[in-house]
Parts: structure tokens; sequence; C-alpha cells
């Protein structure tokens, strides 16, 4: 697997062929890139390797073809990185500012902590995502997902927005189970209907704002232009908003 | 509880909990699909596993003795080699036994003694009825396995083998030549084991007479799971606690009957919350007979598993599923394993790729005719 | 010659600054401590330290005080033995003692130790995550069968008459007659209200809790008190109790000065009789007896399950295989630490095996015949926190049975005078200006407030471990250690040392 990547620089762009390379020499590569001025690196052939764009605090754009490993944009603080095709689990790991654009599904637990920045996934996401997503001071963490989502959505949620759009993918639940489970801050969209019973204990159904309208109106246009669809079908005032009832939901469980 | 010839290999009396990458193929077609493949995708998952063991299985390589025994046998010496062969010959009649064929590989040191035995057990032996030679055949295995000194049973099933080794697993594939064998099935493993030196008979798969299971995660219900199968009559000998969902399979469908769908229920069960919500139906009811009456068999704690046989093959994970799993298919060839990239290694435009849902199993039959 | 050589356990100062003649201490204590003239006085000799007139005192004026009276140290002859003899030598008779027992015996669940997960498996977060403790009481069979239907499965042979439970607790049999109706009320109102069941002991059921059938396991003892058809079939199961923890192989002896109008009417016994329970059942002097008994319940209650209760004695596994095998569908295990309203006290200090070996060798006697689908278990006698509830459940339990634990939480301080009928917090006593002061709603959500607590801890501890069902906990010693438990010990519980 120690492939050299094939590089082709101009000015600032650069294009690597990742075709079984590995990923320590991949991400060494991008980062020489980066140093010698480079900001705007696309990558083709990438199958599997992990922690593109770890760590990055420039900024700089990523062009994925291919489908990169786990923990994509971890720590991640800056880049923006679109990925055209599907993507595995940990993308945005603990990611404090930057965005990641994914064309097909992403897998489980995407958005773990991430404290700013925004995530946007075309297709399906799996199991956790969104967990214990929170803001901090004017950081404000956004995931979109246009299509459908599993089992603890926003779990432990403490802050920023999730949308969840729910498109395609009939023979599937719009979301899992125990969704919000635990949430004590932020807000979850979901276009269409979701049973009580899914939903966490800790999560109520609020009324549409015009804040919120506002927000969803900035969101879907970006989220639009930058995975070129058409969101012709997804009308505002049929978004559920999910608040949690509480910043401290265990506040009663201890005794002394 | 385990006997002395563990010795070698056990720090401390107890199972080893693993962390690991998996990858599985197969063509419901029946058609033969290279060894090469199954090595080429677990390549890119190489860093799910840390060298301490890797295998692979393989289902349909022994056409020329597909209704025989195909017993795959490790010693760690010609002692243990003629204890076993004694027992063999004493049980089965063996048509052929051969050295299993390796090719040297810098990344695989110190190799047991690596043999293939194949035959039926003796008619004399059986007591009557279906299942009498499959039985006789379990009994076998855990007898080599519990008390042969440094002796172990990989595989016992028909048409099929195991291969596993101390190493990553494209060094373990490369080592047992799987280019050289073609198969319907495969299914391959690296392993991350984290407390042990990591031992040959402690690779993945674990198998039982038709059934193989490669794993990641770790089983934390394990000390449950042990003493229900020990009541009929499995003894978990490995070391770890992937061989215990070998012998729930084996226990499930061969010996009580289940189909293989209701199996991946008890195995992975579906919450009461969810049983409940169906109320009174045929099925809620079926569901909590099973819950109520396999307490004992719901394997707890991370996990996500291939389970390898004869007529096909199944990808399941824990029931909230804290181990990754995906699967595609593309044409008659159904793939599973822990990453997309796995597949798209060896398959780069799936016709579908999908995670399946927590407890969810993803099946492969063989069809009908294949 | 002095009357009493006995000297006070006990020393109850009153301090008169404080003191503001209330009397609410003479109303409140049920052994007649106090008195009047001109100034609040204490008779020291009959207090049991039951704090009722502490908590009861609006100025917090009296202090109890174990009696510093020295006597000459003896490591063989401790105080508490010279009084025994003191005791017998001025009366004769067998010294009776109430509660479970109190000696220094080494507690097993004091010396086991829990796993938890650590980056190789995750721990699951019970707050926010399913986590389940449902638990089913009852015969199970080997196998499912199912045959196929609709596209999919129907199941042959469902598990019958299994009691559900939502927590893998019960509340162990209390007598009516040894406890106040007030406690049984909360009792049955608490089980209703956690999912789970109480049991009546051997004293029958009051009418008024005929409502709450679908939480009471009716028991049937040698006494046969209130043993009736329509009583048999008022709850989910049957009973039948062959021993008790704190005192295996004896009867009972309710005075009759307990046998009031309820009571008799309850126990179906006249007024002011007493109450005799046989020391064995004398229709099962063996075990096909046993199997006899079983299924004469079975047929008066249409085949619900019948549980049989017994005191872990030294041969429990032998004896807890015959009752399998003998057609239960539970074994109730009641260690030699399980309380009692009255008994000798040698028999209750000195007979009888811990629950937690008891449980362990019963457990893997029956996996050893390959019956273990065939009963529950319940372990019960010396369970006193959620950490003994997981303990008993690694060691095999299926659920466990908590009765002393339950008083306590209704105000009952271990004085261990059951026996008197004082019981100044209205427990086990029949004495109608005593009774009342139990409000059964109030205790019954004392009871419920401690069942929930332990089933949140219970929950995080199955968390830590990495598992979401209690299943997976059932039996799993693989999750237990031992620490400063003996070798035998730890080898006969099937449990490593810490460490290994």
């Amino acid at each position: 697997m120690a492939r050299a990547p094939q590089i082709k620089q101009e000015e600032a762009c650069a294009r690597l062929d990742a075709t079984g390379v590995y990923y320590r020499e991949l991400n060494q590569n991008v980062r020489e890139l980066m140093a010698s001025g480079c900001r705007d690196i696309v990558l083709d052939g990438v199958n599997g390797q992990r922690y593109i764009a770890d760590g990055l605090m420039e900024a700089v754009k990523i062009t994925i073809n291919g489908v990169p490993g786990n923990d994509l944009g971890a720590f991640m603080d800056g880049p923006v990185l679109l990925v055209n095709d599907n993507a595995q689990d940990g993308v945005g790991n603990t990611m404090n500012s930057g965005k990641i654009v994914v064309k097909g599904h992403a897998g489980d637990v995407i958005g773990y902590g991430m404290r700013g920045g925004k995530i946007f996934v075309g297709g399906d996401v799996g199991f956790r995502v969104g967990i214990h997503m929170k803001s901090y001071r004017e950081q404000v963490p956004v995931i979109v997902v246009g299509g459908r989502a599993g089992d603890f959505f926003g779990e432990y949620m403490a802050g920023g927005l999730m949308v969840l759009l729910g498109r395609g993918g009939a023979d599937r639940p719009l979301v899992g189970d125990y969704l919000g489970t635990g949430m004590h801050g932020g807000t979850i969209y979901v276009h269409g209907e979701v049973a009580e019973s899914q939903m966490g204990g800790e999560v109520r159904r609020f009324d549409l704002e015009d804040s919120d309208r506002e927000f969803l109106r900035g969101i879907l246009a970006e989220f639009s232009a930058d995975l070129e669809t058409d969101l012709a079908d997804i009308e505002e005032d049929a978004f559920m908003k999910l608040r949690p009832f509480s910043h401290r939901p265990y506040g009663n469980m201890y005794c002394y | 509880m385990f006997g002395d010839q563990y010795s070698k290999w056990v720090v401390d009396r107890c199972h080893v909990p693993a962390a690991c990458g998996l990858s599985g193929v197969m063509s419901r077609d029946g058609r033969p699909v290279s060894g090469e493949t199954i090595i080429e995708s677990m390549r890119v998952i190489h860093d799910r596993g840390n060298g301490l063991g890797g295998g692979f299985a393989g289902y349909g390589i022994y056409p020329a003795f597909k209704d025989l025994y195909a017993m795959h046998i490790m010693f760690e010496d010609e002692a243990g080699k003629a204890a076993c062969e004694e027992l063999l010959t004493e049980n089965m009649e063996l048509q052929a036994g051969e050295e299993i064929p390796v090719q040297p590989n810098p990344g695989i040191t110190d190799p047991p003694l690596l043999w293939r035995y194949f035959g039926v057990p003796r008619g004399e032996k059986l007591a009557a009825g279906d299942g009498a030679a499959d039985d006789f055949m379990v009994r076998l295995v855990m007898r080599i396995n519990t008390t042969v000194p440094g002796t172990f049973v990989f595989s016992s099933g028909k048409n099929m083998g195991v291969f596993k080794a101390v190493g990553f697993a494209e060094d373990v594939g490369e080592f047992y030549r799987l280019p050289d064998y073609e198969a319907y099935t495969w299914i391959g493993h690296g392993r991350f084991p984290t407390n042990t030196p990591g031992w040959w008979g402690g690779a993945h798969p674990f198998n039982i007479l038709d059934w193989c299971v490669v794993h990641n995660g770790e089983i934390s219900s394990y000390g449950i799971n042990k003493r229900y199968l020990e009541m009929f009559g499995y003894e978990c000998t490995l070391l770890t606690d992937t061989e215990v969902m070998a012998y729930l399979f084996d226990l499930l469908i061969r010996r009580h009957g289940l189909p293989l769908e209701l199996a991946c229920k008890v195995i992975a069960a579906p919450f009461w919350k969810e049983i409940d919500s169906d109320e009174d139906t045929e099925e809620a009811g079926l569901y909590r007979a099973l819950r109520i009456t396999y307490a004992s068999a719901l394997v707890n704690g991370p996990f996500a598993v291939i389970v390898g046989h004869s007529r096909g093959m199944i990808g399941l994970n824990d029931r909230i599923k804290l181990r990754p799993l995906v699967a595609a298919v593309k044409d008659d060839l159904l793939y599973v394993s822990s990453e997309e990239s796995a597949i798209r290694q060896i398959c780069p435009r799936p016709d579908r790729v999908w995670a399946p849902d927590a407890g969810e199993p993803v099946i492969g039959e063989l069809r009908g005719d294949a | 010659m002095p009357g009493n050589m006995v000297t006070s356990e006990f020393l109850v100062d009153v301090d008169h600054q404080r003191c503001r003649r209330c009397k609410r201490c003479i109303l409140n204590c049920g052994f007649g401590v106090f008195d009047f003239q001109s100034m609040t006085t204490a008779d020291s000799s009959k207090c049991v330290a039951c704090h009722r007139c502490v908590v009861f005192c609006p100025e917090e004026a009296i202090t109890i005080r174990r009696n510093p009276l020295a006597f000459r140290e003896h490591s063989s002859w401790d105080v508490d033995k010279r009084k025994a003899v003191w005791k017998q030598a001025q009366s004769p008779g067998m010294i009776l003692t109430g509660m479970g027992n109190d000696l220094p015996w080494l507690n097993v669940f004091d010396h086991l130790l829990i796993d938890a997960c650590q980056v190789t498996n995750p721990s699951i977060d019970p707050l926010r995550e399913p986590m389940e403790l449902r638990t089913f009481l009852g015969r199970k069979p080997d196998r499912v069968e199912v045959v196929p239907s609709d596209g999919g499965y129907r199941v042959q042979n469902p598990p019958e008459n299994n009691i559900e439970l939502d927590i893998p607790l019960i509340f162990s049999g209390m007598s009516y007659g040894s406890v106040s109706l007030n406690v049984h009320k909360a009792l049955a109102i608490a089980a209703e209200k956690l999912g789970t069941v109480m049991n009546t002991g051997e004293g029958g059921l009051h009418q008024e809790l005929y409502p709450y059938r679908d939480h009471i396991i009716v028991q049937c003892a040698s006494g046969r008190f209130g043993v009736h058809s329509d009583y048999l079939n008022a709850g989910v199961a049957v009973e039948i109790k062959i021993g008790q923890g704190a005192k295996p192989g004896i009867g009972g002896h309710l005075p009759g000065e307990k046998i009031g109008r309820e009571v008799s009417g309850t126990r179906m016994i006249p007024v002011g009789t007493d109450a005799l329970s046989p020391a064995p059942h004398h229709d099962i002097y063996s075990i096909e007896d046993l199997r006899q008994l079983i299924y004469a319940l079975k047929e008066a209650t249409g085949y619900k399950p019948i549980s049989v209760k017994i005191a872990t004695v030294h041969n429990v596994a032998a004896i807890a295989s015959g009752i399998a095998r003998a057609g239960a569908d539970i074994i109730y295990l009641d260690g030699f630490r399980g309380g009692t309203g009255a008994s000798p006290a040698v028999i209750r200090d000195h007979v009888g095996i811990p629950v937690e070996i008891a449980v362990a060798v019963v457990d893997a006697q029956l996996r050893s015949e390959g019956i273990r689908n065939w009963v529950s278990i319940i372990a019960a006698g010396g369970v006193r926190s959620s950490a003994d509830v997981a303990k008993a459940i690694a060691l095999g339990a299926d659920a466990v049975g908590v009765g002393t634990a339950a008083l306590i939480a209704m105000g009952c301080r271990l004085c261990q005078k059951c026996y008197t009928g004082n019981c100044s917090w209205g427990i086990a006593t029949q004495k109608p200006e005593l009774v009342g002061r139990l409000d059964p709603d109030w205790a019954a959500e004392r009871l419920v407030n401690l069942v929930n607590s332990w089933s949140l801890e219970l929950k995080e501890v199955l968390g830590a471990l990495g598992v979401n069902a209690i299943e997976s906990l059932r039996g799993n010693r693989e999750r237990l250690r031992s620490l400063g438990l003996d070798a035998a010990t730890t080898e006969i519980i099937d449990v490593k040392p810490a460490g290994r």
C-alpha cells in the first residue's frame, strides 16, 4: 500500500491521485501542498483513507473523488471539503469550523461533539448523528441531512442546529428511534411527522417562528447550491421543530 | 476450567476482547470467486487489525470432497498431531489427509503444523437419527480441543475451510495461498486483540461444522452466553468471546430448528418497546416467546458479525449498532463489510450500498438451484 | 435478691431545658418508656432504640445512647452472651428475637466487585439509551418451535403462565398478622405502581387487597391460614412456603393477642387464638409429596405458576433440583439473613447459609442438569441495596425478594422487637392506635421512591457493564470478581478473584 501519490500542481491548485496510497502519505502530501500555498486540492481515487483534513486549520478547499475513510475532517477548523461520493463513519468528529459537503450518504456518528461549521449530507446518514453537538459563544454548528437518519439522531445534543429533510428511501422510516434523547440544547428541524414514541423523553415539539423560517430558508438555499439539488419539494411549514424542555434534564435524579 | 495446553498463550485464564475489521462476499448464483478478491478487500481495512490475527473462510473450496467433513487442524507439535490422528482414525473413515499448502511470508512467523483431513464418522460410532453425524462431529471437535494438547480444530464443515493465523489479514491470505482457491462465499477478518499476544487458534473465523463467524466488537454478555451453551454440551475453549456466536447459530438453527432470520432475532433481540408496540400480533407473540425463552442467548455489547454457512452469508450487528456494518449488492454478488471502502475496492460501482439498521440481519442465500 | 440482672441496653436522656412538656414522646413510644410527673421521665430499661420519640420530639430534647456501662472485657464471653445467660437464668425459655441475623458473619455480597467497560467495549448511557429490566418469572420452554405463517412464522409453544415484572425485584412474603394491614396495603399499592408483585406471607389476604390481584403472590404455608379457593386464585401465583431464612426448619407462632377481628377474618381462625404454623407441611414429608401439593395447587388455580420458598440450607442445590423436577415454576431462596417477625435467636443466628452462595450453587446445579429454563430463581434474605441486586442476579438469580429494606423504607429502625407487637412505627403491630400511625399511601410512596432509585442505579450498573438488558447480567459471573473472599468460597460461587 506504500505507493507515492502522483501530484499535478498548477499555482494554487493541485490534483493528487490517491489510488492505493496509504493515508499517512496522502495526508502528509496535502499538508505539504498547503504549506506551499495551494488552496484548492482535488484528491482522485480515494478509497478508505482515514483522517483526510484531520486537524487542518487553514482556509482550503479539498475535493474528494471516491469514498474517504473514517474521521474525515476530524478536529477540522476552517477547510471546506467536498465529497463527490459516499462517506464512512465519523465525519466531522469534534470539528470546530469549516464545511463538509457529502454528495452521497454518510455513516454513523457524524458530527460528534461538533462545535462549529457545517456538515451537509445529500443522502442518508446512519446512527448517532450529531451526538453532543454544542454551541459556544458565537459558534453554532449546523448539520443538514437530505435523506433519512438512523436511531439516536441528536442524542445528548447541547446546542447547534440539525435539519433532516428525509427525502428518498421510502422503504425506511424518516428517522429512527430515540430522536434527541438526552437533548438539552439546540434545535432539530424534521421535514415531516415523527411519532412521539420515537422521541427521547427530553424533547418537546414547538411551533415554528419567523426566526426559524428565516434560518431554514437561508440554510436550505445554501444546501441546495452546494449539493446542486432542487428543493422545490420541501415546504417550510412541514417542518417539526424539536427542542429540549430543559437545559438540565437530570437535575432531579439524585438524592443527597 | 481450561486445559493446561493453553499455558503457552494464556496470561490469565480469561477470554480476550478484540476489535476488528470484517469483510465478506458471496455469489448468490454460486459462482466461484477467487481468494484474491477477499484479500484485496481486507487490505483496505488493514488499520482495523493490529497484526495479531487474521483469517478467512471459504465455502465451495473442496468440490472434489464436497460430501466429506473437511477438518482444518493446527498442531503445536508432532505429539499432538499423532494423538489427534489416532483419535480421528478411531472415529472417522478418512479419505484424505495432507499438510495445508502455504507460501512463507515475512509477516507470518512461527507457524504451527497445519493439516487438513477429509472423512466421515465411522458408521458404527453413530447413533440413529438424522442429525447423528453432525452431533457426533461436534462432540469430536470439542473432544479434540479439550483433550489433545496444543491441538485445535480450525474448521469442521463440508466443502469449506478456515485459514487463520497470527498476522495481518492480507499476509495471512497470501501465506495460505488463497488466490489458488475459488469459493462462492468468502469471509475475512483482521483482528485487534487487546491484551494478549494473540494466538493462531484465537484468530477468526470461528467455526463449528457449517457455521463460521467473523466478529468485530466485544460480547459483554459472554459469561452468560457461555454458560447457556454449556447446558447443551458446547465447551468454550478458544479463549475468545466470538466462539459463542458460532455455537449459538449451530444450536439455534441446526439443533433447535429455528429459521435463520429468527436465530438473528434471538442474538440481536428487538427491544420490548418495539415488541410491545405491535401489541397482540402473531409477530409480537413470536418475538416475546423468543426473548423469554432465549434470554441467555441474547448477545449483548457492541458487535458486527459476518456469518458464513454453506447456503449463504449473514451480516448482523447488535441492537443499538455499536459496531459498523455496510452492505452492497452488484448483480448476484452480496457484500458485507465494516467499511464501505473495503467493498468499493472489489466492487467500485455497486448497484446499491446501504447501512443495515441495528439488529437487522442482511441475509444472502444461494439461489435454489445454485 | 435482684429481680432483673440484665442491665439496660440504652439510656434515654431528656433535656429538661428544651422539653416543652408536650408529651408527644409519651404518646409515641410503643414500649411505655416515658411518663410524666411534673416533668418528663424515662424508664431506660424499656427502650429498644426505635427512635420514634426522637423523630417526633419537636424540640430535639431526647437523646438515646448505648449504655456505656463497662463490662470486664472477655473475648469469648461478650456482653450479649452474658446477658443471654442472665435472661435465661431469670426466666426459662428460648430467647426470642425479630428481623434478620445480626451476627457479624462474612457477607459475600460485600466481597464481590462488579466490572465495567473501558475502551474495548463501550459503556451505555442508561439515561438516554434503552435499558431493559423486564423480567419473567416462571417456567420457560427449552426451545421455541415455529411454523411458517403468512410469510412469517408463528410460535407453537409460547411460554405460558409467566409473571411479567418491570423490575427484577419483588416484595417478600410478610404475613398480615406479623405486620399490619397498612403495611400490606402499602406493599400492594407500591407493587402495582412499580409493575411488580408483593407476597402475602402466610396470613391470608385481607378482602381490601383483592383488587390488587395482578400484583400479588399468595402464600400457602404449613398453617394454611386463610387458604381457600378464592384466596388461591386471588393472585398471579401461589407460593408454597417450606421454610424461611430467618428460621429454617421451624414453624411460627403468632400470639393470640395479635389475632384481632380483622386478622381473625383473614386467617379464618377465631379471635384471640394462637396462630400456630407447624414446622413442616404435614402433607409434605418427602419430595414426591411436594409434587403432589404443587399439582394440587395447579389444579385449583388453572395452572398458575407455583413458587416454592425454602430457607437456604446446606444441601440447597440438590433440594432445588428436586423442587424443579417436582414441577415448581419458581424457587424462592431465602438466605440466612432473611427477616422474621419472631424467631428463637439460636435459629435465626446460627442456621442456614448465605443466599449469595445458595444462588450460585443452585444456578450451577440446574445448569449442569440442563433444566435451568424450568424454573426462575428468586434470591432473598440479605438484599440491602441495588448493588446486592446486581450481584445476586450476576450470580444467577432471576430476581430478588426484598422484605427488610421495604420495612426500613416505611420507618423500621431494626430494633428487632417485632414479636412484642409494640412497634411504635405501626409496622409490626396489630394495636389499632399503633397501626393507624402508618399511612399506606405515604408508605407506598416511600417504597416506590426506594425501588425506583434502585432501578436507576441498576441501570447505571448495566450501562457501565455495556449491556442494555438485565438478562445479559443474569448468571454472567464473568462480570464479577471477588476481593478478600477465601479461595474455597470463590471457587464454589465460580467467580474469579480480582486481578484475574
